[in-house]
């Protein structure tokens, strides 16, 4: 995105809100004055709160809506746009981020609940000249079709490779008390919160299992 | 989602008094239920308590053996935790047969415990809930009911119970700790924490107003066989449409608890001395008086086949 806005040129976001507005204006002028509504009733005002925590190493300090979720403070507030709103229900992934190093739905956490954590987005695991091997791994394996629920899926992916270290079992685990081995079932069970519609799946896992190391 | 007012609290005793103080309010823990809900204007609390950083996140041993899980410890950290797998096994992969990662690294204790149904009907709003609106109806019953109890039902409600670990909680004979605004505690066996819909499906626990879960207890660790069996349309990340937990001992006796197919996790300690007799006779009494509907009778027999198959790997 920065570099976009450096060179002068537009990015799509910028002409489809352009466009959006000219269209609202329009729109508003034709009907004012023709009807007069009923007067609005009294509206409920918004409640907001502080809340300051590290997003890829940068602190931030904000005021918002009570209501906002971490997910909509990441990409309306400090525009990280990188992770993705899907089913904002928590049942798809693609809001996946990591937070004090643990994988979470971001749109089923409130902004407010993350005062002093250290959240990491996929923009903080790498960027265009210095990818996170993660990253390579999914462009080499072709690891995406439309890229929707990618930085979701890397995110995922990097910290199922931590969990799996940290010996954190899964329902694909045989033994429970025995050290987890990365295996392809291992890795699709603990990836399971995490959907893709394009069916990127099996290259996917193919990533994972090149940084795996296996 | 409805506005809300929001304070953080530090202590559980911080937390009882926060709540008594503003009527509407609740707590939020890990939220990966409330904030669904609260999406959808299920829930509308006007204030919320957020109770992430008021402590009870440990394992503790007891001295009678047994363990206190505080209630804020995550569905991850539980079912990691290297006691727990060896020796409550079945409380591990309960756990980790439910939900995503993501879910499980954010989702506690005790709100895995108090999670609410996810009965589609509950779930939309345009449709008649009893839980929802009391006296309003229940749409599931001549409605998409496949997913919906077969027992411990009534005519105002046939929703689940969704979690996986309550059902390990219930063959464990977990305890439940509570404490009051009043600062008083109470234990509840857990057999006693859900209540069935009867006239009244909006009351769900026997939790009284303003009660704050504070940790779930296991008694001294009996050994045997762990078995959590679920079955269900995806191989991942799907509620149960049964699930069975197991413990059985060499001897062929045990204790079995059913998911997926009630309000609460269903389990007859009464049938289970039939257990040496096999799946068919035990699943007969476990599933007396089980009132199914024509989308969902299935489950009966899938109560049976699944008991039959857990029982065999248990001997194997």
């Amino acid at each position: 995105m920065e570099n976009e806005i450096g060179t002068g040129r537009i990015s799509r976001r910028e002409m489809l809100a352009g466009t959006a507005v000219a269209i609202t204006t329009l729109a508003i002028t034709k009907v004012t004055g023709l009807e007069a509504g009923p007067a609005v009733s009294a509206i409920t005002p918004v409640v907001s709160a502080g809340i300051s925590f590290t997003v890829n190493g940068k602190l931030h300090k904000l005021e918002v809506d009570t209501r906002t979720t971490l997910l909509d403070m990441l990409r309306e507030h400090l525009h990280l746009t990188g992770t993705k709103k899907g089913c904002d229900h928590g049942q798809c992934g693609a809001c996946t981020v990591i937070v004090n190093g643990r994988r979470i739905n971001s749109c089923l956490s409130l902004a407010l609940q993350h005062e002093s954590d250290s959240i990491t987005t996929i923009e903080g695991l790498g960027t265009p000249d210095q990818l996170h091997p993660m990253q390579s791994a999914f462009i080499k394996h072709d690891g995406y079709q439309c890229g929707y629920c990618t930085p979701g899926q890397i995110c995922s992916a990097v910290a199922v490779l931590e969990e799996m270290k940290a010996g954190i079992p899964s329902h694909a685990t045989a033994d429970l008390t025995s050290e987890t081995a990365f295996t392809n079932a291992e890795f699709r069970e603990r990836m399971s919160g995490n959907l893709c519609r394009c069916g990127a799946y099996s290259n996917i896992a193919e990533a994972a299992a090149e940084v795996a190391g296996t | 989602m409805k506005s809300f007012t929001y304070e953080r609290v530090s202590t559980p005793a911080q937390a009882a008094a926060a709540i008594a103080a503003k009527p509407g309010a609740k707590f939020l823990a890990g939220g990966t239920n409330l904030i669904d809900l609260m999406k959808l204007q299920i829930e509308t609390p006007g204030h919320l308590i957020d109770i992430g950083g008021i402590g009870l996140d440990k394992i503790e041993r007891l001295p009678n053996g047994g363990v206190r899980i505080g209630a804020l410890v995550t569905n991850t950290d539980l079912a990691a935790d290297l006691h727990i797998r060896k020796e409550y096994g079945i409380l591990s992969r309960a756990l980790l047969a439910g939900a995503s990662g993501q879910l499980r690294n954010k989702a506690t204790t005790a709100g895995n415990l108090l999670q609410r149904t996810r009965c589609p009907y509950f779930y939309d709003t345009n449709q008649q809930c009893n839980k929802r609106v009391p006296g309003s109806g229940c749409a599931a019953i001549a409605g998409f009911s496949k997913q919906l109890a077969v027992i411990g039902s009534s005519d105002a409600c046939i929703a689940t119970h969704p979690s996986d670990m309550a059902v390990a909680m219930m063959v464990l004979d977990a305890i439940v700790e509570t404490i009051s605004p009043a600062g008083k505690s109470r234990l509840i066996p857990i057999a006693q924490l859900y209540r069935l819909p009867g006239k009244a499906p909006h009351l769900e626990t026997t939790l009284e107003k303003n009660e704050l879960i504070t940790s779930v207890m296991l008694p001294a660790p009996v050994g045997g066989r762990h078995i959590y069996h679920k079955v269900r349309d995806r191989a991942s990340y799907a509620f149960a449409l049964v699930s069975v937990a197991a413990i059985v001992f060499k001897d062929g006796t045990g204790r079995i608890a059913v998911g997926g197919i009630a309000p609460k996790p269903w389990r007859v300690p009464g049938a289970e001395s039939l257990l040496p007799s096999g799946a068919k006779i035990f699943t007969a009494k476990l599933m007396a008086g089980a009132r199914p509907t024509k989308e969902n009778e299935f489950k009966i027999s899938l109560v049976e086949r699944t008991v039959g198959l857990v029982l065999k790997q248990a001997k194997s």
